[in-house]
């Protein structure tokens, strides 16, 4: 696709995402719009670190949780608005994530991976057991949604509407894929592919790669912890659940599904694993069943998910076309 | 004293039963060099394939800890040809997610064919013995006697055996040994069958301890890999020596400070080690 028609493409599905709740007034639908919304930013925020710099970071469910938790406490027991706890939860979800980088980023493949595993139990264990501050298994209960925003004229934004909802996740939704473009676009996102290629040459090459897993690995976090702080405001009640490693599992398919390394991948992932099960409804212990097979299918047949597996055929097309032409 | 001496007690039967696991998970990564998540969800299943056996069939409490062991073992043959082979030459990190996979598929299925219900494995042996004061079931000392028969067994067949040594040869030069004429592929396979069949054991092993649920795997799983980061991915005895270790941290630091973060305790001791001595006690490099 040329560069116009891809403005194009774009152009059209932000219309439609801006139209949609004008049209959907099914609240069961709307929600699962949202839930999709939230979930997509996770996923991107998990394909960072996994797809653009190769580390597999199981740990960020606990990032999620973290930013959730962080913004609940802030709102609850500081009585901070939303929009202050917001960014506020975020940057405790990537402070967590630099102290925990700075260990685990040292070592490599599945050391990594089993280390962020461990670390994300620690958290669900002590969100758990810690009940004077996060209320244990009993959860937080109460957190409030976000407050009105004032306008010049007089009037207000309030989101108090699932439309108003699914606006703000939107919104938070293009700014997550705003910046996380901007990032992977830039030389720093360049440094991050080269120590996925090979961590080794781009340090010969004069890439400081321990600096730069952290800071991929830290911006990784924050935007999870983004999502959990949307997460906690929308849905309004947390338990240690929500921390727990399964969440990491459920990012994981998601980008695996829609297609690691790449900016509409995990969006994708996210929209039809969130989507398809819900509508059809398909019972919880059959949807994993569904799942695990799925990952295994996939990464055995196509390891760069749907997107990855669309580019290749496009690739192939592409080739085609050339080899008739000469 | 008393307290003590049953926390140590206690601590060495956990350690057996982890070294047990551990066992298994470090053969696979030695040949392999995967980190196998599913490893625990297979030793869930063997304690539900040895339950079923005893409350069904009314087989023999050893009879079926030996047929588990076969299941479990084909099952983990069946698992390294359909899923771990043809992923053989990916990126490392296209086996972990396939075994994240698996482990999903097989949770959810054990959820579905055997229910969420906490299950009770009857025990002929939970009389308990006092010695000295401390008062242990029956149960666990065979616990801990079944699984130091079963590590020297493997010890045995490895040094011992030309099948065992083949498995050697593939873990220290796949190429070297590919070249004297061993098949890869037979290797992984009987490796990933003793593997889990070892799992299959330990579970059947301490199933009348604890309880059987479908979720009773993801724990031993975890501590199992705890394990071997502590004792060196690949190294056997790093295995069995950091599963009594962390059996005995578990133990006295659930009796001494806090059960409530018995489990902490075990994550602890691996962040501290992969911060000082990421290879761990046994282990020559860090992939």
């Amino acid at each position: 696709m040329n560069w116009m028609g891809r403005k194009w493409l774009i152009l059209t599905i932000l219309v439609i995402a801006v139209i949609i709740p004008q049209v959907v007034t099914n609240k069961y639908y709307m929600n699962i719009l949202i839930m999709s919304g939230i979930w997509s930013i996770v996923a991107l925020s998990l394909n960072l670190i996994l797809g653009y710099t190769g580390q597999v970071n199981l740990a960020h469910g606990a990032f999620f949780g973290i930013g959730a938790y962080a913004s609940a406490l802030l709102m609850l027991k500081l009585n901070m608005s939303f929009w202050f706890a917001l960014p506020l939860a975020a940057a405790i979800a990537g402070f967590f994530g630099f102290l925990i980088g700075l260990p685990a980023l040292r070592t490599r493949g599945s050391y990594f991976a089993i280390g962020t595993l461990c670390f994300n139990i620690i958290v669900t264990l002590i969100v758990d057991r810690w009940e004077g501050v996060t209320e244990g298994a009993r959860g937080l209960m109460g957190i409030p949604g976000p407050g009105p925003i004032p306008l010049p004229w007089g009037s207000e934004i309030t989101f108090k509407t699932m439309a108003a909802q699914y606006y703000l996740v939107l919104c938070f939704l293009i700014l997550t894929i705003f910046v996380l473009r901007r990032i992977i676009q830039s030389l720093v996102g360049r440094t991050f592919r080269a120590i996925r290629g090979n961590e080794e040459l781009a340090e010969a090459v004069g890439i400081h790669a321990m600096r730069t897993k952290i800071l991929s690995f830290t911006v990784s976090c924050f935007f999870a912890g983004v999502g959990g702080v949307l997460y906690a405001s929308y849905i309004g009640f947390l338990s240690p659940e929500i921390t727990d490693y399964h969440v990491s599992f459920d990012a994981l398919i998601y980008v695996m599904i829609g297609g690691v390394g790449t900016i509409v991948g995990p969006i994708i992932g996210t929209l039809l694993i969130v989507t398809i099960p819900e509508t059809l409804h398909i019972a919880a212990e059959f949807r994993l069943l569904l799942y695990g097979l799925i990952l295994i299918v996939m990464i055995i047949y196509l390891p760069r998910g749907i997107v990855g597996w669309v580019k290749d055929l496009k690739g192939k097309r592409r080739q085609e076309v050339a080899w008739e032409k000469s | 004293m008393v307290l003590f001496f049953q926390q140590l007690v206690n601590g060495i039967m956990l350690g057996a039963a982890y070294s047990l696991v551990a066992l298994g998970l470090t053969l696979i990564y030695g040949i392999l060099h995967i980190p196998n998540f599913a490893h625990g969800h297979k030793y869930m299943w063997a304690a539900f394939t040895s339950l079923f056996l005893v409350v069904n069939f009314h087989t023999n409490y050893w009879v079926s800890l030996f047929i588990a062991m076969i299941v479990l073992g084909l099952v983990g043959a069946g698992v390294e040809r359909l899923v771990y082979r043809p992923l053989r030459n990916a990126p490392h990190v296209n086996s972990f997610i396939a075994a994240i996979g698996l482990l999903l598929f097989l949770e959810s299925l054990s959820l579905i064919v055997w229910g969420a219900d906490f299950r009770r494995f009857p025990s002929l042996y939970d009389k308990p013995i006092h010695i000295f004061g401390v008062a242990i079931t029956l149960q666990r000392l065979l616990v801990i006697v079944a699984a130091a028969l079963f590590i020297i067994l493997l010890q045995l067949f490895i040094k011992r055996t030309w099948l065992g040594a083949t498995i050697e040869a593939v873990a220290q030069n796949p190429e070297g040994a590919q070249l004297v004429g061993i098949s890869i592929d037979r290797v992984s396979s009987l490796t990933f069958g003793i593997g889990t069949a070892l799992a299959a054991a330990a579970a059947t092993l301490i199933a009348p301890v604890f309880l059987v649920y479908p979720t009773m795997g993801s724990m031993p799983n975890l501590k199992a890999f705890v394990v071997i980061i502590i004792g060196g991915m690949g190294s056997i005895p790093g295995a069995v020596i950091g599963g009594f270790m962390l059996g005995l941290i578990e133990a006295l630091g659930g009796g001494y400070i806090s059960t409530d973060y018995k489990d902490l305790f075990a994550f602890g001791a691996l962040v501290t080690f992969l911060t000082l001595r990421p290879m761990g006690l046994f282990g020559k490099e860090v992939r």
